[in-house]
């Protein structure tokens, strides 16, 4: 009995603190309607802050936790809404969740760059003071928790429905543009939203930090208990927002206590709040279709047909001349290389084309990689085979959520990388907890490709046929379908498109793309663990999409490229380790209201090249054919000329 | 022998919080007729549209089309059964042109598996029809106000639909091309298709429409033929202010083609 009374109490006191850092969430989200991805890192960053002033300078806690929450929380907030997050709310799901992902990988990486790791722990508040009832016990720390919430819910009750501001954050909930023409100002009410939340987001890091510890990523993903709390109250009842909290407090503390399973399951404690958020997702009432979204997205031009083969062969020569000179290792990367740049290409397709988000893109990778490891001898119908199996997760994954768009499907892939990262992926008859697997080479028609050059030779033939397909899906009707949902999914409806359905298939099909290059990257490595598919890996994978571009092949296979070199940068340069990460989340925050990236911006200088150079050089050879022309400008201009030809056939005839 | 009505909007109430959007409205809209529904701004016609199109959850009524309750029916499935819509806040697939935003409507007409591809001939005749073959090729999001509202019939004529709802088709179009329009949505009806349509342009209403319905205030005030309604006194009070009905309240022109725009789904709480 006073086991349970013990787990009771320190389920309330988690779901206190989940409470706390929801209602920021829910705050923000209500009043800029920018659902914050990164809520999690802020706290994070705050609590290492909090350490700073607390234990390395000393500061007295309670002017340490003041300076925190008052002056450095509400800085950041106000910067963030001032330079990154103004008119994000109206901004398609796509682009704020791009933005917001870029906001928690650069809260890790400013988070590294100024604590570098090290040991560091923060002890919880009064930590001499321990109070008996009966059997059980309670620390001041866990009351004072408990109380903090109960202040938090009463302020908000009251700076909502009492205060002139509350009023004009709960007006700019309808109606930003109506509130500014009442003489309401929108931009201070988000400042004050960001202000508070990220506040709150400080608040309820600092009471968490010195049970979970102070790590860059254990209270980061703390979040997703928040998501999920929030999530409860759709976003916007904080009553609900704090019933969610606690009742996910105590099941979460409930699991710990009582569930001891073995095999599969035993790791269930540690996905209760993903999988409440799951449920709480699927639950959810169907969307309606709104009325009036931004669209017309200028997409990255589509190549002709002889472009895109002359690319193909061009890259295949290139692989080709790597494969035969370098070394194991950088093979192995270039391996890696092309296998990002599959996956990359799995969200040209669903995000780039179908404007939908996943946050779980790496984790389908694993799926495709744990499928081909169990298979004895691989040939292409054992990576047939996988890839048909991952389609079927990405299948199982959107099936449920098929009614739901944008956000909502994005947490839902959150949710299921979470529960594969932390349980399926450890089961003993996945990877094994920590464990790996040995895979085998891949054999295409009786021939086994043992040497590592040849075998990633094979997988630069796999990107381009992959590429190839894509590119064939955009031209033909299921391009033009995408592109129509995406720009206006009231009408598909009323002209009689059932989305439902084209969604799962098109999240299948992206899945299917994704465990391919699991599968092949099984192949390469020889060996693979869960380690390989961490969904941190996946919010990056979406930024380095961001950056370079996720409408074009190009932005694919240079964002492949990008993602590879990443933490081989980092290991060479571990100084800057965090600035790298801080460097990307800003590219991604600045590129992120352009879908078409760094490659298109590539284009640009190709079709401008070719304006100021190509008159030149025929003027210059005024004895050559006119039709000859093209070809022999590739040959004389080698290093901008095939970026340039690219672009000057690839401008759609609708764009002059 | 087919007795009901084509499209018949029974006793509908919207609410959007303590909002009354559409207050018991009743109200049919036959084949082969061309039915307006007008009223100032606010009164609820387009929200009437989202109910009878499925875009919009009723909090209670009935939508009946073509003889069936199609008020629990998805958006979808009432397009397939020969429902064909129009935005007045333009919903035309930017990125994609002319000729492709209507060769999508086709596609979707005839499904994914659908061997029989659109001929270039069957979406440039649509084109054609509507009168705006000229900018097949342009993006949609490039064209004028007035050309994608009839790139949105055009787009809904692919479907082949038995009812149009059409909201505020000819806002932004010049004078000339409101009376080829009119001409058109005769043609159209006498095709035998229901054509039920937003209109503040009153001199089209009153020359075009076989059948007017009054909404004020989410409620149907008056109905019936062109020179009935314009001599209601109900009506010409409901237009307080404007002494000449053809003078009515000015079309609110609440977005240009490029804008991006806010969910439509608040109805404006300004009224004139």
């Amino acid at each position: 009995m006073s086991s349970f009374i013990a787990y009771t109490l320190f389920g309330l006191f988690s779901g206190a603190a989940y409470a706390i850092a929801a209602s920021g969430l829910v705050l923000t989200y209500a009043t800029t309607r920018v659902f914050n991805i990164a809520h999690g890192a802020f706290g994070m960053l705050l609590s290492f802050v909090f350490w700073d002033f607390s234990v390395r300078q000393g500061l007295p806690v309670w002017l340490a936790l003041a300076l925190v929450l008052l002056v450095v929380a509400p800085l950041i907030g106000w910067f963030i809404a001032r330079f990154v997050a103004r008119g994000l709310g109206d901004a398609p799901a796509s682009v704020s969740l791009v933005v917001t992902v870029a906001l928690l990988v650069g809260c890790i990486g400013v988070t590294q760059q100024i604590y570098p790791p090290a040991s560091r722990s923060v002890l919880p508040f009064f930590p001499d003071k321990i109070y008996t009832v009966g059997e059980t016990t309670i620390t001041a720390h866990q009351l004072i928790t408990i109380l903090a919430s109960i202040l938090v819910a009463v302020g908000l009750y009251v700076l909502l429905t009492r205060t002139r501001i509350g009023t004009a954050m709960r007006a700019s909930v309808d109606n930003p543009e109506l509130l500014r023409l009442f003489g309401g100002k929108p931009d201070q009410v988000a400042a004050l939203a960001w202000m508070i939340g990220i506040s709150l987001a400080g608040l309820g890091g600092i009471l968490l930090v010195s049970v979970v510890g102070l790590d860059y990523y254990s209270l980061t993903l703390l979040v997703i208990n928040a998501y999920a709390a929030a999530m409860l109250g759709r976003l916007k009842n904080l009553p609900l927002t704090f019933i969610g909290a606690m009742g996910l407090g105590l099941l979460s503390s409930y699991a710990t206590g009582y569930i001891h399973v073995d095999g599969a399951l035993s790791q269930l404690k540690n996905v209760v709040p993903a999988v409440f958020l799951f449920v709480v997702v699927v639950a959810l009432p169907q969307a309606q279709l709104r009325v009036g979204q931004v669209k017309g997205i200028v997409s990255a031009p589509l190549p002709k047909l002889p472009r895109t083969m002359g690319w193909s062969a061009g890259l295949l020569l290139f692989v080709a001349l790597l494969a035969g000179s370098l070394s194991e290792a950088n093979l192995l990367l270039v391996g890696t290389a092309a296998t990002f740049a599959i996956v990359m290409l799995s969200l040209v397709l669903l995000t780039g084309y179908g404007g939908h988000v996943s946050l779980a893109q790496l984790t389908f990778a694993g799926v495709g990689a744990l499928t081909y490891a169990k298979i004895d001898q691989p040939n292409l119908y054992g990576l047939l085979v996988a890839v048909v199996v991952t389609a079927g997760v990405g299948a199982l994954v959107a099936l449920p959520v098929l009614r739901l768009t944008g956000l909502y499907l994005a947490l839902a892939t959150l949710a299921f990388a979470a529960i594969m990262d932390k349980m399926l992926f450890q089961a003993e008859f996945a990877f094994g907890f920590n464990g790996v697997l040995p895979a085998k080479r891949l054999s295409i028609l009786g021939t086994t490709f043992t040497s590592t050059g040849g075998y990633v030779f094979v997988m630069a033939v796999f990107l381009v046929l992959t590429a190839w397909a894509v590119l064939l899906l955009r031209r033909g009707v299921v391009g033009r379908m995408l592109l129509a949902m995406r720009d206006s999914p009231a009408a598909c409806g009323t002209l009689g498109l059932d989305m439902r359905w084209f969604r799962v298939g098109l999240f299948a099909l992206s899945a299917g793309i994704a465990g391919l290059a699991g599968a092949l990257f099984a192949g390469l490595r020889q060996t693979v663990g869960a380690g390989d598919f961490i969904y941190f890996q996946s919010l990056l994978l979406l930024l380095c999409a961001a950056v370079f571009g996720v409408t074009s092949v190009t932005g694919a296979v240079l964002g492949g490229a990008a993602l590879m070199l990443l933490p081989v940068l980092q290991s060479d340069h571990a100084s800057i380790g965090g600035l790298l990460f801080v460097v990307l989340a800003v590219g991604a925050v600045l590129l992120a209201r352009d879908p078409n990236g760094l490659a298109n911006q590539l284009f640009k200088l190709g079709r401008w090249l070719e304006r100021k150079i190509a008159p030149r050089i025929r003027a210059n050879l005024p004895s050559l054919p006119g039709s000859g022309g093209d070809r022999l400008e590739a040959d004389l201009e080698p290093t901008g000329a095939k970026t340039e030809v690219t672009a000057s056939e690839g401008i759609p005839a609708h764009a002059h | 022998m087919r007795t009901e009505p084509l499209l018949s909007v029974d006793d509908v109430v919207v609410q959007f919080g303590g909002v009354t959007a559409v207050n018991h409205a009743s109200f049919v809209a036959e084949a082969g007729r061309v039915t307006g529904l007008i009223g100032p701004n606010g009164a609820g016609k387009t929200t009437c549209f989202n109910v009878i199109s499925g875009l919009q959850r009723p909090t209670r009524g009935k939508v009946r089309f073509n003889g069936r309750n199609v008020s629990h029916t998805p958006v979808h499935r009432r397009a397939k059964r020969g429902m064909g819509r129009t935005f007045q806040r333009l919903e035309a697939f930017g990125s994609l042109t002319v000729r492709d935003n209507v060769r999508v409507a086709h596609d979707i007409h005839r499904g994914l598996l659908g061997l029989v591809r659109p001929s270039k001939g069957d979406v440039d005749g649509l084109l054609e029809r509507v009168g705006i073959a000229a900018y097949a090729d342009e993006r949609a999001d490039s064209i004028p106000t007035g050309t994608a509202r009839l790139l949105e019939l055009a787009r809904c004529l692919a479907g082949d639909p038995q009812l149009l709802l059409l909201d505020e088709p000819s806002s932004g179009q010049d004078e000339t091309e409101t009376d080829a329009f009119g001409e058109l949505l005769r043609d159209l009806a006498s095709e035998g298709r229901g054509i039920l349509m937003v209109e503040h342009d009153m001199d089209l209403v009153m020359s075009v429409c076989d059948v007017i319905h009054v909404l004020d205030f989410g409620q149907v005030i008056a109905s019936g033929a062109p020179a009935d309604v314009r001599s209601d006194p109900v009506v010409q009070k409901a237009y307080l202010g404007y002494s000449d009905e053809s003078d009515l309240p000015p079309v609110e022109e609440t977005r240009t083609d490029l804008q991006p725009v806010e969910a439509t789904m608040t109805i404006p709480a300004v009224r004139p």
